[in-house]
């Protein structure tokens, strides 16, 4: 086998691979759904977003691994807040520093990488045990479990709720003597919700053993 | 002047319902609405907790980190703009807030604690809470404007929780597709909720 995933072991590429799909962390494991919502009515946003919030959760689940056994167990949660406040810090000045109008329609979501559930989760679940690599793997792997659900999403909606992707219009809308009649629904905070619901019936419906019994 | 704090408390809490609006808490309010006795519990304690925090973070940012702010402590800090630093000073006021709140209830209201104790470090992560805080930051509030605005948002956290938990507790019989059941419906729901309050949207102030 060639190509970039013989470069990682067994063990490595599952940590990457496996959070795309068997284990997604909005779909599967219910994990940071806030922001896959509120940033999801324009792609660039949604990617915008994507790409901060795998970084910021790789490069925690790093540096929170390699201090993981100097680190006394009853502190370690606000040990783990720092290191994540200060990553968002970084992204958050970045943003602003180089895409400063995407940086202000985000508005809150930035800061509220903070309590993002997948860089906690990940950092108590994964990183705690595991050592840097693998860790790094795992949280970046998360990521983009979040950033696959967040493209969609983004594309569903700036498509069917304006006409356009990335602010070139593919389906032209009445307004501008087009064929499109825009759904304005998409844009407003139900039509994510009721996105989020279908992406997670097709998932469970293509992979029936994650499915909840209730 | 009571129109307009009266105004602030109703947009809050309706209009830009901190769940249905604007996602917040999105994490816990999917988990913890199973029943309308624990949504109670988890909804009193964000109501409690989120005044308290987006007060402490309004002095905060007003009397440490916003440009000019250090001024009371020496003429030549006032230059000093620390703003950047506000998503750390928030995080960590509120996680020490959680814990001291959590210490105080148990001394004091035993009875409160068994009933909120699981809740209140769940809400430590909370996005809500940064949420408002970052809000209150960004809208430039001051501090009677803040208090009402949390308890706003609170409120409508909480009358959201609630409500979702009461459907779910009834849906508990109904029949629904494999795929769908728990998460998938949970979010229908919460979008069949988010399409009900924007009729609030409606409104004016």
């Amino acid at each position: 086998m060639a190509g970039p995933s013989s470069i990682l072991g067994k063990k490595e590429r599952e940590a990457l691979i496996d959070p795309l799909f068997n284990n997604n962390p909005i779909a599967v494991q219910v994990l940071g759904i806030c922001s896959a919502l509120a940033v999801t009515t324009k792609l660039d946003k949604a990617i915008v977003m994507a790409i901060a919030l795998t970084l910021v959760t790789g490069f925690s689940s790093l540096s929170i691994s390699i201090i993981r056994n100097l680190v006394p167990t009853n502190v370690r949660i606000i040990i783990q807040l720092t290191i994540i406040a200060s990553l968002v810090i970084i992204a958050d000045q970045i943003l602003k520093a180089f895409v400063p109008t995407i940086s202000k329609q985000l508005s809150v979501y930035v800061g509220l990488i903070i309590t993002n559930c997948i860089v906690m989760g990940r950092a108590e679940a994964y990183a705690l045990q595991n050592p840097p690599l693998l860790s790094f793997l795992d949280g970046i792997g998360n990521g983009l479990g979040y950033s696959m659900i967040l493209v969609i999403v983004g594309i569903i909606r700036e498509l069917f709720g304006s006409g356009k992707i990335l602010g070139y219009t593919i389906l032209k809308p009445i307004t501008e003597g087009g064929w499109y009649q825009p759904n304005g629904l998409m844009l407003m905070a139900p039509g994510a919700l009721f996105i989020i619901a279908i992406l997670i019936w097709l998932l469970r419906t293509w992979k029936p053993e994650l499915q909840e019994k209730e | 002047m009571l129109e307009h704090y009266l105004g602030l408390f109703i947009k809050s809490a309706f209009i830009e319902n901190m769940a249905l609006a604007f996602f917040l808490g999105m994490c816990s309010f999917m988990a913890v609405s199973r029943r309308v006795e624990t949504a109670i519990g988890l909804g009193t304690a964000v109501i409690f907790v989120l005044v308290l925090a987006v007060v402490v973070s309004n002095l905060v940012y007003n009397y440490l980190l916003r440009e000019g702010a250090l001024a009371w402590a020496h003429p030549s800090l006032a230059n000093v703009d620390l703003s950047f630093l506000s998503f750390l000073a928030y995080i960590g006021s509120i996680a020490a807030l959680v814990q001291l709140v959590e210490m105080f209830v148990d001394r004091y209201a035993p009875r409160l604690y068994s009933a909120l104790g699981i809740f209140l470090p769940l809400i430590a992560v909370n996005c809500a809470i940064l949420g408002a805080a970052l809000f209150m930051e960004q809208r430039d509030y001051n501090l009677v404007d803040s208090v009402v605005f949390a308890l706003g948002a609170g409120i409508g956290w909480a009358l959201a929780i609630i409500g979702m938990a009461s459907i779910r507790e009834k849906l508990r019989y109904s029949n629904v597709p494999a795929g769908l059941r728990g998460l998938g419906l949970a979010f229908m729901l919460t979008g069949l909720m988010a399409l009900g309050f924007l009729a609030f949207s409606g409104i004016q102030l």
